[in-house]
């Protein structure tokens, strides 16, 4: 096994990141990944190793993101920041079609699926699974939505191994990392210190492969697989947050009445922070546009979220008019009705609902407290 | 994968969220405030269903509302013909749509009435206000195949005698001899001498062998739950009788989350339930 | 007499009611009927009967100068009228027969003296109208949510 492994594991220094790159962007990817605007780490155009947050690292905590400057310059040294990789295989808004009126006929304009291909560079392990998940959700039904696969197929998935567990990070509770095990063409480890810089670098698939053989490598030595191992296994143990999932379904479901959704519900602001930062919340809405004469017409979509009054609305009235029921349709959906509609849970304790939360409201805390019986 | 193989293939699969165009035929004032409309496909294309289900309608430029479809699904273009309340822009916009103008449809869509599991029982037919026309298709089918089902009872409940949906055509199902047909409103003025209170109290009067029946139930969701309530004190299993919910719906196949009912999406694993499967999501507060 | 105590015993009201009690109550009952048209008692009036229905319609209604309101409409099997058990005794809708209907007057100041001489008897009158009256608040209480209505 270890064998195979060193054999199939090589290692890169920053040039050879660079060359990655100019590999992919030579195939034809747009390649994207995080880089810093705003006083965060968002996700956006990479052309050059420099475009990453070198020496960069984050502090989070319920209701709180701040970046501040490592010790060293790693370019990944930080957990995940507001935006996921959503934003681009299921963008904010898009047009779905346009209606021209031409002498009594309507010439409908379908919006074709966009042919761009993504290579997107730094995906955590979090992020993979929550890849998958939405995978479930938009490509496995009897209808598809041709605009996410057109996308998801032609993405090329760098995944980044994570040197370090932020504030709100608790993907060991919901077995989603901080090892990228599948679903990424290549996944980088990184390793910093001693006054070396380098990526250990394994392929997922073929495409990954292929790009690979483009770059300066070396084999991986013995000790940088350990040191790869041991970043892991270090990220693994000091996770900011801890969920235990095993009971979580039924645990939700049969707390429906519970008083600690009132809870949370007088702290809530419903202002959907939590389900936009999420890398699985998929509701979306659609919008009619129609220009002043009315010869033409378009329909887009855009996010929506179950924390909007509108979101459950039927002539009359809304569905679900409390806060507390918007929060709690929200967490049982994510906890538990995932898992009925999806085979998986909603959740891959990316902890951004956590940090992003106005109040600082955190997932984990609600579970124990409900949980526990009653409320605090 | 290549890049051509990709879209080819994208653009040979119709997106799901594009409608197709359908003109307004004719439509036809029901109520006050409802309507039937009759379209036909521009591209002269019929629209199979099961009775039970869905169109998305589409007044362009205003938005796009789920219309149950009220038409004969053994007839040509019956999965085009839709009964509407006018309570908002885009059912207002639809209502008022005039002979020849255009509307996008999409769909058939959810899952409809067990109008083929009813064979050989005897039916109930419990529906309240607008909710008789999602179940028409169910009438016209059970009528069509009269001897394939056992008694045939359909009741009735309508706000007010001057709110009765499809008068003329309960008045010809009543002169039928072969289904028992209740019709009761909520309130009525000195003239009406049929029936006054809830629908649920026409159970009473119908014939039918609670072991052996298949109950059918749509009108607001409150009646259902009463209804459903009268029908297990009559002795019929939550296993056989069947409603049709109504959410907010944007998609229709699943992908928006706005129909969600506990673990269910409406659009898709509905609308029409069976009430042992829906359990304690009925009578849920908020759910 | 004999024909009313079985018309009285056979009606679904009093199913099941022991036979002493059959006999006791049908010295309370009389034959009676109503044209269509014809009112069966009106609002304010002594409630001192109550009508176990065999054929026919009644419409309960209540009226305001310029209309009259139907409530419920009851018929054969089915029984008007609950006033005639509590104080004040006193009609609060009138009781009209949509077309011909025939019924079992049963008298009130008589049944009320069987049931204070009996209170078994009473407890079985009681049993028998509570779930009608609670059954009539439910269908009242839906029919003020006008759930057939726009609300919007």
């Amino acid at each position: 096994m270890e064998a195979d492994r060193a054999k199939a594991t090589t290692s890169i220094d920053k040039e050879g990141l660079q060359a990655l790159l100019d590999a992919l962007a030579k195939r034809g990817y747009r390649v994207v990944g995080p880089t810093l605007r705003e006083q965060t780490i968002v996700y956006d155009d990479i052309k050059a190793v420099e475009d990453f947050p070198a020496g960069w690292t984050d502090e989070q905590d319920g209701g709180r993101y701040k970046l501040v400057r490592r010790s060293d310059d790693a370019l990944f040294g930080y957990a995940a920041g507001p935006h996921s990789w959503k934003k681009f295989l299921f963008p904010p808004i898009r047009q779905l079609w346009r209606a021209t009126r031409e002498a009594g006929a309507v010439k409908m304009a379908p919006e074709l699926a966009s042919t761009e291909r993504f290579a997107f560079f730094g995906v955590r392990a979090c992020e993979l699974c929550a890849i998958a998940i939405q995978d479930r959700v938009f490509m496995n039904g009897a209808l598809s939505d041709p605009h996410y696969r057109a996308c998801r197929e032609n993405a090329f998935l760098v995944a980044v191994n994570c040197g370090k567990a932020g504030g709100t990070c608790f993907c060991v509770s919901m077995n989603t990392g901080p090892k990228a095990e599948s679903g990424f063409d290549l996944v980088l480890t990184e390793l910093v210190g001693d006054g070396s810089h380098l990526f250990v670098v394994e392929a997922g698939s073929d495409k990954g492969r292929d790009v690979l053989a483009a770059v300066p490598q070396h084999a991986a030595k013995p000790e940088e697989l350990k040191a790869a191992d041991a970043i892991v296994a270090k990220t693994a143990a000091s996770m900011g947050r801890a969920m235990r999932s095993d009971d979580l379904h039924d645990l939700l479901l049969a707390n429906l009445d519970h008083p600690r959704w009132d809870a949370v519900a007088e702290r809530c602001m419903t202002c959907a922070n939590c389900t936009m930062v999420c890398p699985t919340c998929f509701c979306m809405t659609v919008e009619d546009s129609s220009d002043l004469v009315g010869t033409e017409s378009s329909r887009s979509r855009r996010w929506d979220s179950c924390f909007t009054m509108d979101h459950s609305y039927v002539h009359g009235g809304s569905v679900r008019a409390s806060a507390k029921s918007r929060y709690r349709q929200w967490m049982t959906h994510k906890l538990a009705t995932w898992i009925d509609q999806f085979g998986t849970s909603g959740c891959v304790g990316c902890g951004r609902c956590i940090t992003w939360c106005p109040v600082g409201i955190d997932i984990t805390e609600e579970v124990a407290a409900l949980r526990s019986g009653g409320p605090r | 994968m290549s890049m051509a193989f990709t879209t080819e293939r994208i653009a040979a699969a119709a997106d799901p969220m594009v409608p197709r165009v359908a003109r307004l035929r004719r439509r036809r004032r029901d109520l006050n405030d409802v309507w039937t409309l009759v379209l036909e496909m521009e591209d002269g294309s019929d629209l199979e269903f099961a009775a039970g289900q869905f169109n998305m309608l589409t007044a362009f430029g205003v938005g796009e509302v789920p219309i149950s479809i009220s038409g004969d699904p053994a007839k040509a273009g019956g999965g085009l013909v839709h009964t509407i309340r006018d309570v908002g822009f885009v059912s207002g916009a639809l209502a008022r749509l005039a002979p020849g103008e255009a509307v996008g449809v999409r769909g058939p869509f959810g899952v409809g009435w067990p109008v083929a599991e009813a064979q050989g029982c005897d039916v109930v037919i419990l529906a309240g206000g607008l909710g008789l026309a999602p179940l028409r298709p169910v009438i016209y089918s059970l009528l069509a195949n009269r001897r394939r089902y056992g008694k045939v009872a359909l009741l009735y409940g309508a706000r007010g005698p001057g709110e009765i949906l499809f008068r003329s055509e309960l008045e010809q199902w009543r002169r039928l001899l072969d289904i028992e047909l209740h019709v009761t409103v909520d309130h009525a003025e000195g003239d009406w001498h049929g029936s006054v209170g809830v629908v649920t109290a026409l159970l009473p009067k119908a014939d039918f062998d609670p072991d052996n029946t298949l109950a059918m139930v749509c009108g607001p969701e409150i009646m259902m739950r009463f209804g459903v309530g009268a029908l297990r004190d009559a002795g019929v299993s939550g296993s056989a009788i069947y409603l049709s919910m109504e959410r907010s719906m944007k998609c229709a196949i699943g992908l928006c989350g706005h129909c969600q009912l506990g673990p269910a999406f409406v659009c898709r694993d509905g609308p029409v339930f069976r009430h042992d499967r829906l359990g304690s999501l009925l009578s849920a507060k908020e759910i | 007499m004999e024909g009313l105590e079985r018309i009285v015993r056979e009606h679904p009201f009093f199913a099941g009611l022991k036979e002493e009690f059959c006999e006791l109550i049908s010295g309370c009952a009389k034959n009676v009927r109503f044209e269509a048209g014809q009112y069966l008692f009106h609002e304010g009036q002594t409630a001192d009967q109550f009508y176990l229905l065999r054929s026919g319609h009644v419409a309960l209604q209540m009226s305001q100068p310029e209309r009259t309101f139907t409530v419920q409409t009851v018929g054969e099997d089915e029984i008007v009228g609950a006033s005639w058990l509590v104080p004040p005794y006193r009609w609060g809708f009138d009781a009209k027969a949509l077309e011909l209907t025939r019924a079992i007057a049963m008298d009130a100041v008589c049944l009320r003296g069987k049931c204070e001489g009996d209170h078994d008897l009473g407890y079985e009158m009681m049993k028998r109208f509570m779930p009608v009256m609670i059954q009539r608040l439910q269908a009242t209480r839906l029919q003020i949510l006008d759930v057939y209505g726009v609300h919007n």
